[in-house]
């Protein structure tokens, strides 16, 4: 239906202004289409606050059943496309049935909204907030218009934050033993370590640190799950020796990466790994995969 | 393999035109302002280098132009205006390269302007950046790496009176930062030597050797930090430096640096140990090829060196003896390898060393002995020859500072050598400075626990010291003379038990030298007192009259009679006569054993017969004199024996020897009487015959007087004692004695056999009847 209405002229222009736009923080955000738009940025428990206008094209009258905002929080699952499950979902009634027949201005409020998950895009799912605008009409369909905006809710630094420490190896081979100064690490941290070899029996040509993104989807038997490579680091170049420690110093800022999302809604999971991949001279690799949890820490 | 050079000048083309390339594209974006773009591209050209075809040349000539495009990066970095990121900022951007070598290349161009924004301290940047470093761990991306990071540094060290100086401590951060980068370069150059198979072994070191340059920058670096006092760079920098596997001669060019500071170190610091070990591996990098010595030469290796030790143990009052003796053996083995020409270095050591000791009691840590033997034999065994040590003034001094025990095993160690190398010592001086060297073993130390001696050890040793007697020859006489003067002085010193020893070298020496002169007569005309055999005939006296403190009258006896014979050949009746004297009063007044009394007489005898040189009055009253002690021998074959062989006193082959027929047949009469008295006596005492060998022996003198021309000997007594034998024999008393019967029978044989020879001796023995 509303693939048939955007092929005519809409009878009108909707415009929905946020009250605080001129000092809210705006962010990009990719649209299904690949774009990037700016949209402002919300956290959970703010006042989501605004003005829709409605502007009926000109001379035209626009007869209607009503008019209503929705707040809406959504999780897409691309492989169950068309579905979308909706985990907040507030309304505001904003006019009665009647007649418009020039622009007419209605204000809003949605006061301290709860939005405890993150707006997040990934490869199997999206979750998004949205307001969506209708004007429901009897014939011709309602006038609907969507308005995005995104959300990000900060977390204070872990209480317990311990180090990830291990001693691998593969018997008379190789054994090393492992260092990353924390198990959590917020977006814009930096991951301090150091490996350490107390045996080498094998050339090793180089040794990468890999971050990782798990993203599961579903459940039960139809989880899905997809995982990215989204860096990797060369920490290594050349063969140690037995004794050698090689330091570890990795910038997550370069990074697109999303704070660790566990069980959102019982739909899908985001969880974060570290690789430390070791690579011989015939190229084959030895790997040791450790989570880290990532949050996101205020800017201060 | 055949054309690898052809490939590796094609992959190293293509590694430039690659840099050329990231460049261009880097270069745009530096105009351009914009940074994005200038790390990206500046990432990619640097990445070129990561490549691992190249040799270090090529490697080298790849670096270089990724070094000129790095300086314009520089440039760009160091503008904030341009960019206008903060240097902080800036450092972190770099580090997020994901590969590691274009990453710390950029980190440490940056790592340089940090530095000198002096945002952070200079120490920590420089901390943060040699410690990144070892994410490279292959040696030759690694040491160039590390070699950018060097020259990048190198006037930004927190150096004192440098801008970047920091609080406390400030040198000592520029000297780790110098020093850590220094020896992991180190480490990675030691490692290029294990990589690769066997048989690019050979390549792969001539690619090391290209590569030491780079390595020893670091050693220049280091002492340009005009910060570094001698104590702490003794204290911290050597001991670090000297950790390190890496190519003696640096060690040896920096040689002054190295030494310059060590006297000032802490006693704390094992500077002992430091020293010793540069030294060694100095020697041996001497050791390893003739040359290198040049280049000792040329730094003045060895002053330096002894410099720095003597100062060392001067500064460190506490340094125990065996650290000290250790450097001397360090500095010695270094001095011998480097300069085995170079006695005098030898001797400085010593000397430096006796110097030492003589602060110190008596030395009683078995160690530090061990050293000093260690030290002592050093010279014998480069050497191989005492002569050199001989020369050596304080190698004598060094002995005495050890312990008795330690003493002679020393001056067995040079005997041996002497031995072993057949060396002979052939001036006085030496010889006097050679017994001094091992008067351990030539007389009693004082305080020396005889008791606790070894028998055989004793032995061994004394030995010994006779055999080195006779290794000290020269051709010279007089030069000769001396030595054997010398020689006994000092063994006259060593008290009855070496003298038996001892002292018949000395006089078979002494003989020798007799001899000689006798060789050399002719040419002596008009030659001074001092050289006359006389001269060397009262020497012996004097010699072997030492014995009679021992005593040892049978040796002294022997050595007699030896003298006597010499001075026969010399041709001195008096002097013979003189020996014989001796020789004849010791028989009677000392020699009381029986056995040893058989033995003397014979030994006078057969020593008298030979004599030419007295007149007939003399050898009258000697023979005289020799005959009775024969008859007053105990036993009676003895006695008989003694007799008969007093017969050849009067029989002498010679041209004009003495032939008293008379008295020959005198004697042999005299010793069948003796020997029927023998036999009476035995049958009497118990019952059976006594020898009949002894007349089977009388029967041979006859024999060979007869054989000789003795009218007084006849055929019918020969005769007639044969006959008294075959009664002897066959009566009952007499015992069956097979080798008496043997001997019968291989005797009359012998008449036999001259019977048929015919001719005049034929006709002689004809007359015998058997």
């Amino acid at each position: 239906m509303n693939f048939l209405l955007g092929a005519f002229k809409p009878a009108c222009n909707i415009l929905i202004t946020f009250s605080d736009a001129k000092t809210r923080k705006q962010v990009p955000m990719k649209k299904e289409n690949g774009q990037m738009v700016m949209v402002p940025l919300f956290q959970s428990q703010e006042n989501i606050a605004g003005k829709i206008s409605i502007e009926p094209l000109q001379g035209k009258k626009i007869e209607h059943n009503g008019v209503k905002v929705e707040l809406l929080g959504q999780i897409e699952m691309y492989f169950d496309r068309g579905n979308f499950y909706d985990f907040t979902s507030l309304v505001r009634e904003l006019d009665v049935p009647g007649d418009i027949y020039e622009r007419k201005t209605y204000p809003f409020e949605f006061s301290t909204v709860e939005m405890p998950y993150e707006t997040y895009s990934g490869v199997n799912v999206r979750l998004r907030y949205v307001l969506k605008v209708t004007v429901s009409r009897n014939y011709g369909g309602s006038i609907v218009e969507y308005q995005d905006f995104m959300v990000r809710n900060y977390s204070p630094p872990p209480s317990i934050n311990n180090s990830i420490k291990m001693e691998v190896g593969i018997e008379d081979c190789l054994h090393i033993e492992f260092e990353y100064n924390k198990s959590k690490y917020h977006l814009k941290d930096v991951i301090i370590g150091k490996i350490y070899f107390l045996l080498v029996r094998i050339k090793i040509k180089n040794m990468d640190l890999e971050i990782r993104r798990r993203e599961s989807t579903g459940s039960g038997a139809n989880t899905h799950v997809e995982t990215e490579t989204l860096a990797k680091y060369e920490l290594m170049d050349g063969a140690p020796v037995r004794g050698e420690s090689i330091p570890i110093r990795l910038f997550l800022s370069p990074y697109e990466l999303t704070p660790t999302h566990r069980n959102i809604n019982n739909k899908f999971s985001v969880k974060y790994y570290l690789n430390l991949v070791l690579v011989d001279e015939e190229d084959r690799r030895y790997f040791k995969q450790q989570e880290i949890t990532i949050y996101r820490l205020q800017d201060s | 393999m055949l054309n690898g050079t052809e490939d590796e000048e094609k992959w190293l083309a293509e590694g430039i035109a690659g840099i050329q390339h990231k460049a261009f594209y880097m270069h745009r974006a530096l105009d351009s302002n914009n940074l994005r773009e200038a790390l990206k591209y500046s990432a990619q050209m640097l990445s070129e280098l990561r490549t691992s075809k190249l040799s270090p040349r090529k490697y080298y000539e790849l670096y270089m132009r990724a070094f000129d495009e790095l300086k314009r990066l520089e440039l760009f970095f160091k503008d904030d205006s341009k960019h206008g990121v903060s240097v902080v900022d800036l450092y972190e951007l770099v580090q997020h390269a994901g590969n590691i070598l274009p990453r710390l290349y950029l980190l440490c161009t940056v790592g340089s302007i940090y530095i000198k924004s002096k945002e952070a301290p200079a120490k920590e940047v420089l901390k943060d950046l040699v410690e990144m470093c070892r994410g490279v761990q292959h040696p030759i991306r690694g040491l160039f790496l590390r070699s950018y990071l060097a020259q990048i540094s190198r006037d930004k060290l927190p150096d004192i009176g440098s801008e970047y100086e920091g609080d406390a401590d400030t040198v000592m951060d520029a000297v780790d930062f110098v020093l850590q980068n220094f020896t992991e370069m180190n480490k990675l150059w030691v490692r290029m030597q294990h990589q690769g198979p066997g048989r690019v072994r050979e390549k792969r070191e001539k690619e090391r050797s290209e590569l030491q340059d780079l390595v020893g920058k670091n050693l220049h670096v280091l002492s340009q930090i005009e910060g570094v006092d001698l104590e702490m760079y003794k204290e911290t920098v050597l001991p670090r430096v000297l950790e390190q596997v890496f190519p003696d001669e640096y060690h040896l060019q920096t040689l002054e640096t190295l030494l310059g500071a060590c006297p000032q170190l802490q006693p704390t610091v094992d500077v002992k140990t430091v020293l010793s070990r540069l030294m060694d591996r100095l020697s041996n990098y001497a050791a390893s090829s003739a040359d290198v010595l040049p280049e000792f030469l040329q730094v003045e290796a060895f002053s330096k060196l002894s410099n720095a030790i003597g100062k060392v143990i001067e500064a460190q009052v506490d340094m125990p003896a065996v650290g000290a003796i250790t450097l001397y053996v360090s500095l010695l083995t270094f001095t011998l390898r480097v300069h085995p020409d170079r006695l005098d270095h030898v001797d400085q050591v010593l000397g430096a060393c006796v110097k030492k000791l003589s602060n110190i009691p008596k030395l009683e840590d078995s160690r530090a002995m061990k050293q000093v033997v260690a030290l002592l034999s050093a010279p014998l065994e480069k050497y191989n020859d005492i002569v050199t040590a001989l020369t050596l003034s304080n190698y004598p001094r060094v002995m005495d500072h050890l312990d008795i025990g330690t003493n002679k095993l020393m001056a067995m160690v040079i005997i041996q050598s002497i031995m072993k190398n057949n060396s002979c010592i052939s001036t006085a001086d030496k010889v006097e400075v050679l017994f001094e060297l091992i008067k351990g073993l030539i007389k009693d130390t004082d305080g020396a626990d005889v008791d606790e001696l070894d028998e055989e050890d004793f032995k061994e040793e004394q030995n010994s010291v006779a055999r080195l007697i006779h290794m000290l020859y020269n051709d010279e006489p007089e030069e000769m003379l001396r030595i054997i003067c010398i020689v006994r002085k000092h063994t006259m010193v060593g008290g009855p038990k070496r003298l038996p020893f001892t002292v018949s070298s000395l006089v078979f020496s002494a003989l020798r030298l007799l001899r000689q002169l006798q060789g050399q007569e002719g040419d002596i005309v008009g030659e001074e007192a001092s050289m006359t055999p006389n001269k060397i005939f009262q020497l012996l006296t004097q010699i072997i009259e030492s014995l009679s403190a021992v005593p040892s009258p049978e040796l002294a006896l022997r050595l007699y009679l030896q003298c006597a014979e010499a001075a026969n050949g010399c041709d001195i009746e008096h002097v013979a006569y003189e020996f014989f004297t001796q020789a004849f009063v010791l028989y009677e007044e000392e020699i009381a054993d029986s056995k040893a009394q058989v033995t003397a007489i014979h030994l006078m005898i057969g020593t008298l017969q030979r004599m030419n040189v007295f007149g007939v009055e003399n050898r009258d009253t000697l023979t005289h004199k020799a005959t009775g002690y024969s008859a007053r021998l105990l036993k009676k074959a003895d006695q008989c024996r003694a007799v008969y062989a007093c017969s050849h006193l009067f029989w002498v082959n010679d041209q004009d020897g003495i032939k008293d027929g008379e008295r020959v047949l005198l004697c042999l009469k005299r010793a069948l009487r003796i020997a029927n008295a023998a036999q009476q006596m035995a049958n009497v005492a118990r019952g059976s015959g006594g020898p009949v060998s002894l007349f089977v022996e009388i029967l041979n003198k006859y024999i060979y007087f007869f054989e000789k021309g003795n009218k007084q000997i006849t055929s019918s007594a020969i005769q007639g004692l044969i006959e008294l034998i075959n009664t002897e024999m066959q009566s009952d008393s007499t015992n069956p004695d097979s080798v008496a019967d043997a001997f019968l029978a291989s005797t009359l044989r012998y008449i036999q056999f001259q019977k048929q020879k015919g001719g005049v001796v034929g006709e002689k023995f004809e007359s015998i009847k058997l």
